[in-house]
């Protein structure tokens, strides 16, 4: 296939720009596509008429815009969407191939994030059902309704969802597409090496039916990403503490930062903290590590050290392999120097006393590897004496995980704000004291992984009441 | 040979013989600056006596130091025939400390008029008012562009915008003020375009941006802009043209500093991407790219390289002096048969951050 250009998207319609950047294959080097690249005007100009974007959602029922959805989601998973502007086609297995080799992601990786947003889109009346606590549809449609024995009416808070997205991994994604079906338009400058999977996703709703003024993709710089995110009127924004700080007070924006994700086991049942060993594991190196919702840090009472050579044991020997492999467990770095930043911060900290990394032992060899021209970092797991060390409480977009020692009444107060934190304890007292705490977004009761979602249950934000609010109504009876 | 070739060959003769002249000038007691008249005593060498083409001054001389212009006083600059005459003292940075200064008298004047003729005056009609929206002060730009609009037998109003205070907001992260600065000045711009008649703008490039995004330009009785101060690349371009001025409202993008006067553009357009040219005016001022690590080489044509301007005119003798920007080589044009600067943006930008400000 000829090396395709992704054009940007103003409105749905292509605009190629006389500035390209190249995505490159992370190993090789190679030009996989030429993306334009917008200046912030473009934005600012378009969404002075983003009005026509949201008018043209607006002539669809939201039961319409879900079937569409579900289309979608079939042709994402299964079809050939156009992906260059001179009408290239992208077959699945392209898509899979293209954006491992530009993301780092192996094959299966890819696919599991494909199969997500599949199930997110397949699934958008549930995830609706979650997202509005059962509002029925034709409400939403209506802007007002009767429901539970009351008038209860919604109006939306922004014209646009703006999206300043990562590329570390393919299924964030997915937090925006309910947008679609709540008839907001989407505004997107994606992530500089994962262009491929909002691009496919937008072709796939276009061929689904949806109107394509709903799409706005900007490719832009620094400036565009500032105009996107503060004139929408909402907008989620993904990046790392020093890139979102700046938005931190803003409720018009959603940070998607550090997950700082923890696996907490309570006195209660650390005595078996053998069986879940492998769910542990799994909670902090599936998807290769790099999900804000992998497990950053494992908090325990005791046996921490065990705990530790247990895990390292289990995946220290992680080795990369092949992208094709069904078997890949690490994902390289489609920018080399993160991983040798990373690398070299982890290294740096473990000279302070009070850990010990427990997996260089089982690791045969040095934490990064480059491996067929691709720069990986091996599965990392450090002993921490307790929170104040500064490798206890951090997260790297690689399998990264701590085990700290803390007294079960002392966690909560020690462990600082955490995405999803899965407690493996049946104590009811400490249960509750959980389920209290504000510093937990998700929280799973039981031994269940920290990478598990329920797309019923909105983590991160509820993007409902992120795109609208709810009015109090009075309307005079006929 | 063909036409272009002889009429480079001719403006290069032109440019040796005025070479000749200003280097004689500047360096003879009778009427030369005492700076350059020192400058040679210590030098060791006699530039009056020894060059005898532009390419003696790339051979014999070194680069000009612009830190001379803020270390020594004004006075020294002053050619002998001058003396008697007061000066003009223009600027340039001073973000922060002393700014360079550049003292003057006609040589804007010559510039601009000579660049009038090249205006089209349906885009720039004459008789009637322009505006300036950008740094006036101390900037010889704010005398020039209402000398330019004289000479067209136009008046001009101007709206002031202070790009140093802009820079220091931007260094030091205020963004939210950098904003509001801006809002401000474009308040005063639109009061002035709702309130009298303007046919004409001269700004930067945001800040026309910024004006069409508060008001419809066409409406507002705009028929051309003449625009410079910071980086165009080629979409940027494309956008102001085709987006901003909606292919209606003539562009006319200029390239120029207090040191060199202003050098004019070929045309351009969807046909060669929206790459701007520009050539200096020359003989007063020659700008040419070279090697950054072997400044005395020009960079092949169509090649990136640093930007060096000398100028040349009875005011002011300045030898090579390396610009903070970089920009393609572009062999001459018809109009003007010398060397070329595209795509002109600050030096280093593709390694570096560098802060142009929102002006």
């Amino acid at each position: 296939m000829a090396i395709p250009h992704i054009p940007c998207l103003r409105l749905g319609d292509p605009y190629v720009s006389l500035n390209k950047i190249d995505v490159a294959d992370y190993r090789s080097g190679a030009t996989k596509a030429t993306v334009s690249q917008v200046n912030a005007g473009v934005v600012r100009r378009d969404l002075q008429r983003i009005d026509e974007a949201r008018d043209a959602l607006r002539k669809f029922t939201t039961a319409e815009l879900v079937e569409i959805g579900a289309k979608a989601g079939e042709i994402f998973l299964n079809g050939e969407v156009q992906i260059g502007v001179d009408g290239e086609m992208q077959s699945p297995q392209q898509y899979i191939e293209t954006l491992s080799s530009t993301s780092g992601l192996p094959h299966i990786m890819v696919k599991r994030n494909m199969v997500k947003i599949h199930y997110a889109l397949t699934n958008m009346q549930l995830v609706l059902n979650g997202l509005t606590r059962g509002i029925d549809l034709p409400i939403l449609d209506a802007g007002v309704g009767e429901q539970f024995g009351t008038q209860v009416c919604f109006y939306p808070t922004s014209k646009a969802l703006g999206l300043v997205m990562p590329s570390n991994s393919p299924a964030v994604n997915s937090l925006w597409l309910p947008a679609i079906a709540l008839k907001t338009p989407i505004v997107m400058k994606p992530g500089r090496e994962e262009p491929w999977t909002p691009y496919r996703l937008i072709q796939a709703f276009i061929q689904a039916g949806c109107p394509k003024e709903a799409f706005s993709f900007y490719p832009t710089d620094y400036e565009g990403a500032a105009d996107i995110l503060n004139r929408c009127g909402r907008a989620l924004i993904f990046g790392d503490k020093s890139t979102t700080d700046q938005y931190a007070n803003n409720p018009a924006i959603q940070i998607h930062g550090p997950g700082w994700s923890k696996i907490l086991i309570g006195e209660d049942e650390i005595e078996n903290w053998r069986d879940h060993i492998d769910l542990i594991a799994g909670s902090i190196a599936d998807n290769g590590g790099r999900s804000c919702v992998n497990a950053s840090a494992v908090v325990v009472p005791k046996y921490g050290r065990e705990i530790a050579d247990a895990l390292a044991q289990k995946l220290g020997p992680f080795k990369p392999t092949s992208a094709e492999d069904p078997e890949a467990k690490l994902s390289g770095f489609a920018n080399p120097k993160m991983g040798e930043w990373i690398d070299g911060a982890i290294d740096s900290d473990l000279l302070e006393a009070g850990c010990e990394e427990m997996t260089a032992k089982y690791r045969d060899g040095e934490r990064k590897v480059i491996t067929d021209g691709g720069t990986y970092l091996r599965p990392t797991i450090v002993y921490c004496e307790s929170f104040d060390h500064p490798l206890a409480n951090r997260e790297f977009l690689c399998p990264y995980a701590s085990v700290v020692e803390a007294p079960q009444s002392e966690m909560l107060n020690q462990m600082g704000e955490s995405l999803v934190v899965t407690a493996i304890t049946k104590d009811k007292a400490f249960q509750a004291e959980l389920l209290s705490s504000p510093l937990i977004e998700r929280l799973n009761l039981g031994p269940i992984s920290t990478m598990k979602i329920s797309w019923d249950q909105p983590h991160e934000g509820n993007m409902f009441e992120f795109l609208y609010k709810r009015r109090s109504i009075g309307i005079l009876a006929a | 040979m063909s036409n272009l070739d002889q009429n480079i060959q001719e403006a290069k003769a032109q440019l040796d013989a005025h070479t000749v002249e200003v280097v004689k000038w500047h360096f003879s007691p009778d009427t030369g600056s005492p700076f350059w008249l020192d400058w040679a005593n210590k030098a060791g060498w006699n530039p009056a006596e020894e060059i005898s083409c532009f390419d003696d001054i790339i051979n014999k001389f070194p680069h000009f130091q612009d830190e001379w212009l803020r270390d020594m006083p004004n006075e020294i600059w002053r050619p002998k025939a001058y003396e008697g005459k007061p000066f003009s003292i223009f600027e340039t940075g001073g973000t922060t400390g002393m700014p360079k200064q550049r003292i003057g008298w006609e040589d804007y004047k010559i510039d601009y008029s000579e660049f009038s003729e090249t205006l089209n005056d349906n885009h720039f009609p004459r008789d009637h008012y322009w505006m300036m929206v950008g740094p006036t002060g101390p900037r010889r730009l704010r005398l020039s562009i209402e000398h330019l609009a004289n000479v067209r037998g136009c008046s001009t109003y101007f709206v002031d915008l202070d790009p140093r205070w802009v820079k220091r907001l931007i260094a030091g992260k205020q963004f939210d003020q950098a904003r509001a600065y801006m809002d401000h000045v474009i308040d005063q711009a639109v009061t002035i375009l709702k309130n009298r008649k303007v046919s004409a703008l001269f700004t930067t490039p945001k800040l026309l941006e910024a004006l069409a995004d508060r008001m419809d330009l066409i409406k507002a009785g705009i028929k051309g802009v003449f625009c410079g101060g910071t980086t165009m690349d080629k979409q940027y371009t494309r956008f102001l043209v085709e987006e901003v001025c909606e292919n209606q409202i003539g562009f006319v993008p200029t390239y120029g500093n207090t040191l060199m006067g202003l050098a004019r553009h070929r045309p351009f357009g969807p046909e060669n991407d929206y790459s701007i040219t520009y050539h200096a005016p020359q003989p007063r001022a020659v700008l040419r790219v070279v090697d950054p690590k072997k400044t005395e080489n020009l960079v092949e044509y169509d090649s990136w390289g640093r930007v060096e301007l000398t100028t040349l005119t009875k005011e002011f003798f300045m030898p090579r002096f390396l610009e903070r920007d970089e920009a393609i080589r572009r062999s001459g044009w018809e109009k003007c048969p010398w060397d070329g600067v595209a795509e002109v943006r600050p030096f280093g930008a593709m390694e570096k951050k560098i802060v142009e400000g929102v002006y």
